[in-house]
């Protein structure tokens, strides 16, 4: 995918017509000079670019033409309250779920039409998608780093669970695990392959504040060193601020405001981004001071 | 290790291969593997698979016994309930194996993981084809090892025409799994009992026990519609008139391959199916 900086002389071709028509959808900026300190159209090198996804379920609307678009090795949240159709856009990124319309290209492809040719380079962890309870952790990482194609399998294995700090019970079935060592290897598991896209739901939900925070630690050091892309959805505000430079709201299906935290927070007139969280879930007063 | 406490090992060295083949032996391998890491960890389940076709041969065994000098058509061939009786269950031990892997994703809730990897629904599938041969060998090679010391009658002694029947019996199998597997997609854990009972309905069409002829001449054409009965009746020409009969078995493998490719095609339909539905997701215990 080309930067939209570098596609600057190329007005007019279709990579050029698409990523402008997601970021125009997404910002209201319309002149040059706005454009220049706006931090969306500042996006180089959008690694998933969403335009105007549509799902409905019979009568229900979930996701009602969102766009947005996650940079190169940068973290993105995903916020809104429950039922704000979060789960349901990760689903249709991932390609668990079709779009009733709209287009999700992740690196450069159509996930409607060629999702099989990035799956390998993603991967994704949620702690409502179970791994096999009976199966031991050990034998888990391995089925997934042989699904994932991970080169010499058993050496990835071992490095990862080093890494993670699971070799203690690495023998274990993975339903005897308590909430932090699930958290663990679910991480695990969304590593093995060393995405270049990774999606977290909830990534530390249930976790005490200790592990919580090593799990935080341990994304921020994963990106630094691999320079990936996250999104993330979330409900725990503080780690957004944390570890997102770009925050998605979502409300009722829609997206209702988007920005850099610190953006959000002083155009919404709050203390910090939970406040900004709590008034456009309020929504009569989401109305930026 | 790195400052992080990460082991640096580089996608050049360890990362994915950037794989995008449209089917992967390798993929199906992992995911044999997951079902083998299954069975080898519990071993009720391994007790369970050779459980019941051991008790059934040794009730048939002696129901052939005490028949054989009570019925001219069993004394005629001995083996033909107990060949008949491990023949069926080779087809339900089939079926079972294709729906109980199946199943256990959907009670482990592992669809979701298993999807958004580079895994694709006809990997899936045949990963399952092959869990069921293995389940198959593994309920059945005791079963029919026993009844030689037991009662004297080796199905073995059926020749290549029981590698032709199992064939078949195993491919019939697997179309009416790849069809339960699609009604799961489409309906969850509440389309469970399928997987134990739907086999059942074809048993007496089948005619396993006794040949199409008895059948009412309605039924005969459900019958003959059905692979299975042509396996029992090449199975009966076998044993009482000792030949081969090359029509059963074209009639058999004709129209395996036809219910083969219609349950291969409801499986995938299904799957795309819940893909809309969100369905894949939704499915657990």
């Amino acid at each position: 995918m080309p930067t939209v900086e570098s596609l600057q002389g190329h007005e007019g071709s279709p990579e050029w017509a698409r990523s402008e028509r997601v970021l125009s959808a997404v910002c209201s900026c319309r002149l040059a000079k706005h454009r220049a300190s706006c931090h969306i159209h500042s996006v180089s090198d959008p690694v998933i670019l969403v335009e105007n996804l549509v799902k409905r379920f019979g009568a229900s609307t979930a996701v009602d033409g969102v766009s947005f678009v996650v940079p190169r090795g940068r973290t993105t949240a995903l916020l809104g309250g429950n039922g704000a159709g979060k789960t349901t856009t990760i689903s249709m990124l991932l390609g668990l779920l079709l779009p009733t319309s709209g287009s999700i290209r992740v690196l450069g492809e159509d996930m409607l039409r060629h999702r099989h040719r990035v799956l390998s380079r993603m991967n994704f962890s949620s702690p409502y998608v179970d791994l096999p309870h009976r199966l031991t952790v050990r034998e888990n990482l391995m089925i997934y780093a042989r699904l994932y194609g991970v080169d010499r399998p058993t050496r990835r294995v071992a490095a990862i669970m080093g890494d993670l700090q699971i070799g203690e019970f690495a023998n274990r079935p993975s339903g005897r695990l308590s909430a932090g060592q699930k958290t663990r290897v679910a991480l695990a598991k969304a590593l093995l392959n060393e995405p270049e896209v990774l999606l977290l739901d909830e990534p530390t939900a249930s976790l005490d504040p200790d592990t919580a925070d090593w799990v935080r630690s341990y994304l921020e050091a994963y990106q630094r060193r691999t320079g990936a892309s996250i999104l993330l959805a979330s409900h725990n505000m503080a780690e957004v601020e944390r570890l997102c430079s770009d925050v998605v709201m979502m409300r009722q299906g829609r997206i209702v405001d988007q920005g850099a935290p610190a953006e959000l927070v002083e155009r919404y007139g709050r203390a910090d981004l939970e406040g900004v969280f709590l008034a456009i879930a309020r929504r009569s007063e989401a109305v930026p001071a | 290790m790195t400052e992080s406490g990460m082991t640096d090992l580089g996608m050049t060295d360890t990362g994915t291969r950037r794989a995008v083949r449209a089917f992967s032996p390798a993929r199906v391998y992992a995911m044999v593997l997951r079902y083998v890491y299954l069975l080898r960890g519990s071993w009720p389940r391994i007790l369970e698979l050779i459980y019941w076709p051991t008790i059934q041969m040794i009730i048939w065994g002696f129901t052939s016994q005490f028949m054989a000098t009570n019925s001219s058509w069993v004394g005629q061939a001995f083996g033909v309930l107990l060949g008949a009786v491990l023949l069926w269950d080779v087809f339900f031990r089939g079926q079972l194996g294709v729906s109980i892997s199946f199943l256990e994703e959907l009670w482990s809730r592992n669809l979701g993981h298993l999807f958004v990897s580079p895994l694709r629904p006809l990997e899936w599938a045949v990963s399952l084809l092959v869990m069921s041969f293995i389940r198959v060998m593994i309920a059945m090679l005791p079963a029919a090892l026993l009844a030689i010391p037991m009662f004297g009658y080796s199905v073995f002694t059926l020749g290549l025409p029981l590698a032709a029947f199992v064939a078949n019996l195993l491919v019939a199998s697997w179309a009416v799994g790849m069809a339960i597997g699609a009604m799961l997609l489409l309906n969850g854990l509440g389309a469970e009992g399928l997987a134990w009972l739907a086999v059942f309905i074809l048993s007496p069409v089948s005619a396993v026990y006794y040949p199409v002829s008895v059948l009412p001449g309605w039924l005969q054409v459900v019958a003959f519609a059905l692979p299975t009965s042509h396996v029992f009746e090449g199975m009966r020409k076998v044993m009482f008139d000792h030949v081969f009969s090359w029509s059963e078995m074209a009639w058999a493998t004709g129209l395996n391959v036809v219910y083969m490719a219609l349950g291969a095609a409801f499986f995938l339909w299904a799957f795309h199916r819940a893909r809309i539905r969100g369905s894949i997701l939704q499915t657990g215990e």
